[in-house]
């Protein structure tokens, strides 16, 4: 169904529904005693990690050893990228190796498209420079449709570094793809250049769309930013964009709190906010992994009966 | 060197230095042009249904050497040259050592003598080591030829450094070059700033960073009464304002090399870093405006900036391959297809960007044109209707990142004639 995924616009809304509606599906493996289903066995995964991060790694791992794939992790420290082997070299050693998924973590913008040029595997975007993070999209995605029930037609207020964030770019187009309203809301040094261009609203107060804001999702801020003169301290940053207690009391009753973590507590969102009932954020960590199960069970599983393995991989259990 | 006499008959004889276009013969004898009119002796070679032209000038080449062999040498970057119709070219002073002191410009055109297949006229630095710092010694520079300075990749951050160069550069009415960007504005640029940039992920390049460094140099050239070249121009902004500085005076040339007049920023979307050079590839007004700033002259060359790198270093990342494209074996026939045949530039217009224009604005002798009794054979001849196809791997150059391979276009190159000498002949390239 899928061949790459390495942008969240790789997918129309039906695909994407298709993912999520699997997803569901799949979920439900983690409450098994057993947590493994034999969809991939005999498939080869790598995570191709070129950054540090220990968590999306985690994720995805779990993600493909539930489905009894057969995981390696790639790390550029301590392997052959460490001394200077170049992404084109790893990527044919790997296709050498016959891995049939490459799950890339990668600083640079666009390496996981150059990788597809050099391999005739599968490869997943697990988040590129400034650039895509589609498997977050979708986990958040997932997590509101969870929480609210649809997606279409909600509004979502998009907060913070936008300009710097992945998580930003392929969201804010998975939530248009499916048919919600975001709004951007950053000082313009946090914006995008020609921000208007991303068809979503783009506000520079926080105060003034909480109350018409189903889903306030709330990036990372970091604090190297702050000598790069995008803002000027983070006092100040969590004063005018930071949640806290007073602006959850201004949010609509059913409105959600999202996060794609590692949060900075005390800047962009106050312990209240990030542990209330309205937050999703440990939901997120848990569905992370049932959306990359479907992932790259859309894409490595087979082509033909698609169908049927999915019932096989829930049989015995749901829905 | 035994003297030998031949004869183009039936020529379309281009030439914008006199600006004759007319079909004629023209005789070579030895080193010079023997004539242009109806007499024909010597070797008579049908030159129907070409055109003969000044041989092309390109005010902006990296031929990477010293330093810089892996990539390109002078050997090759001028075989390169020829093929493309070029008789003479600018190197750029950003090899291994820096071409800083006349030690290393000696050393430059002493290859080019032994090796060369054109004329090189080496750009020196303008401060020690590119560093934007101190003054280079231009005048022991100058003393072997040089007539331009420039620290080419690396802008001259300092006002007070830009405004001594072009001040001590009067000296020899040299001309100083400063490559045109606020480097504060473009700490980790990977392409035009804009909404693709953002949608990209790749940090913005933006225009502004190119206009304030002209601006400030059109202040100072023009208070120093200094000749000022703008080089790579790729902006409309930029166009605008060497546009109104030439109205009010200012000592200004300007050059826009074919990738700025023939593709966008949206090729940046394939991340393939063949795409990424610097200034970056902008948007279709840009490449409206420069057309434009061509069409009026206030763009007067055509400039390659042939930048090659080796396929390792370019097969990389985006963000971490080096900016740069070939395009001496291109140049010519972009300007035809992209500019002649849709009528952006006449004929005369395209040459004299490419050769007459160049040649004067660099103080350049023996190129450039008149094709006239006497001139030095310096020529090109090309068939404007063949198309031909790009290969990336077929050209002279040592490197192959030419964003066009695939590409067909129209207009090549036949013969080209250095002081006489075929250095291309047949489409091929004839021993140094």
């Amino acid at each position: 169904m899928i061949p790459h995924l390495l942008a969240i616009d790789d997918l129309d809304a039906d695909q994407i529904t298709r993912v999520l509606d699997t997803a569901e599906q799949l979920k439900e493996i983690a409450l098994r005693p057993i947590k493994k289903v034999p969809i991939l066995r005999g498939r080869t995964v790598c995570n191709l990690f070129y950054e540090d991060s220990t968590r999306t790694r985690i994720s995805f791992e779990l993600a493909a050893k539930r489905l009894s794939a057969d995981v390696l992790n790639f790390s550029a420290k301590g392997s052959s990228v460490s001394k200077g082997e170049s992404l084109k070299d790893t990527a044919l050693t790997l296709e050498a190796m016959g891995v049939d998924a490459i799950v890339i973590r990668h600083s640079a913008s666009g390496a996981p498209a150059q990788l597809t040029k050099w391999v005739r595997g599968k490869v997943l975007n697990a988040g590129d420079g400034r650039h895509q993070h589609p498997t977050q999209a979708l986990l958040d995605l997932f997590t509101i449709r969870e929480r609210l029930g649809r997606l279409e037609g909600l509004r979502v207020a998009v907060v913070g570094d936008i300009v710097h964030s992945r998580v930003a770019r392929s969201l804010v187009q998975g939530l248009q793809i499916m048919g919600a309203q975001v709004t951007l809301v950053a000082p313009p040094t946090l914006l995008p250049p020609a921000a208007g261009a991303w068809g979503a609203e783009v506000s520079h107060e926080l105060d003034s769309v909480l109350a018409k804001t189903d889903v306030l999702y709330l990036l990372r801020v970091q604090r190297e930013r702050m000598s790069q003169q995008f803002f000027p301290s983070t006092r100040e940053y969590a004063r005018l964009w930071g949640v806290d207690q007073q602006r959850l009391a201004r949010l609509g009753e059913q409105a959600i709190v999202m996060h794609p973590g590692p949060m900075n507590r005390g800047v962009e969102i106050s312990a209240d906010a990030a542990d209330g009932p309205r937050s999703t954020i440990t939901d997120q960590v848990t569905n992370g992994i049932a959306v990359r199960m479907s992932c790259l069970y859309l894409m490595l599983g087979g082509e033909a009966d698609e169908e049927a393995s999915a019932d096989a991989a829930t049989a015995g259990g749901t829905p | 060197m035994t003297r030998s006499i031949t004869s183009f008959t039936d020529v379309r004889l281009v030439d914008p230095a006199s600006g004759r276009d007319e079909l004629t013969n023209v005789v070579i004898d030895g080193e010079r042009v023997a004539s242009v009119g109806s007499r024909t002796e010597g070797v008579r070679i049908n030159a129907d249904g070409l055109v003969l032209a000044p041989g092309l000038v390109d005010l902006h080449v990296h031929l990477r050497e010293p330093g810089f062999e892996d990539a390109e040498t002078i050997a090759t970057g001028t075989a390169a040259a020829a093929l493309g119709g070029f008789t003479a070219v600018c190197p750029m002073a950003n090899t291994d050592p820096v071409a800083d002191h006349a030690g290393v410009i000696e050393q430059v055109l002493r290859l080019a003598r032994e090796e060369g297949h054109c004329d090189v006229a080496p750009v020196g630095a303008i401060t020690r080591g590119l560093a934007g710092e101190e003054l280079a010694e231009l005048g022991a520079m100058t003393a072997v030829g040089v007539r331009c300075f420039s620290d080419d990749g690396k802008p001259i951050r300092s006002a007070r450094v830009m405004r001594r160069a072009l001040e001590y550069a009067r000296t020899w009415d040299a001309i100083v070059c400063n490559h045109a960007e606020e480097s504060s504005l473009t700490a980790s640029a990977q392409m035009n700033e804009g909404a693709l940039s953002g949608l990209l992920g790749l940090d913005g390049w933006p225009h502004e960073a190119e206009e304030i460094m002209v601006a400030r140099d059109l202040l100072l050239a023009r208070s120093a009464g200094a000749r000022l070249h703008v080089p790579h121009v790729s902006t409309a902004g930029t166009v605008e304002l060497i546009r109104q500085a030439k109205a009010a005076g200012t000592r200004v040339t300007a050059e826009v090399a074919p990738h700025h007049f023939t593709l966008t920023e949206e090729r940046a979307t394939t991340y393939d870093p063949v795409y990424k050079v610097n200034p970056p590839l902008r948007t279709k007004e840009d490449v409206e405006a420069v057309r434009e700033g061509l069409a009026d002259g206030t763009i007067e060359a055509i400039a390659t900036d042939h930048a090659p790198h080796p396929p390792e270093q370019k097969e990389q990342e985006w963000a971490y391959a080096p900016p740069g494209m070939l395009g001496l074996e291109t140049a010519l026939a972009l300007t035809l297809t992209e500019l002649v045949e849709p009528g952006v530039l006449t004929l005369t217009q395209a040459l004299g960007a490419l050769s007459t224009n160049p040649a004067r604005s660099r103080d350049i002798d023996g190129h450039g044109g008149p094709v006239e009794e006497g001139a030095p054979a310096n020529l090109v001849l090309f068939d404007p209707q063949t198309r031909w196809t790009v290969d990336a791997r077929g050209g002279a150059s040592h490197s192959r990142n030419t964003p066009y391979a695939g590409r067909e276009l129209r207009g090549r190159v036949v013969h080209t004639l250095l002081r006489g000498r075929f250095t291309v002949r047949d489409g091929e390239l004839v021993g140094a």
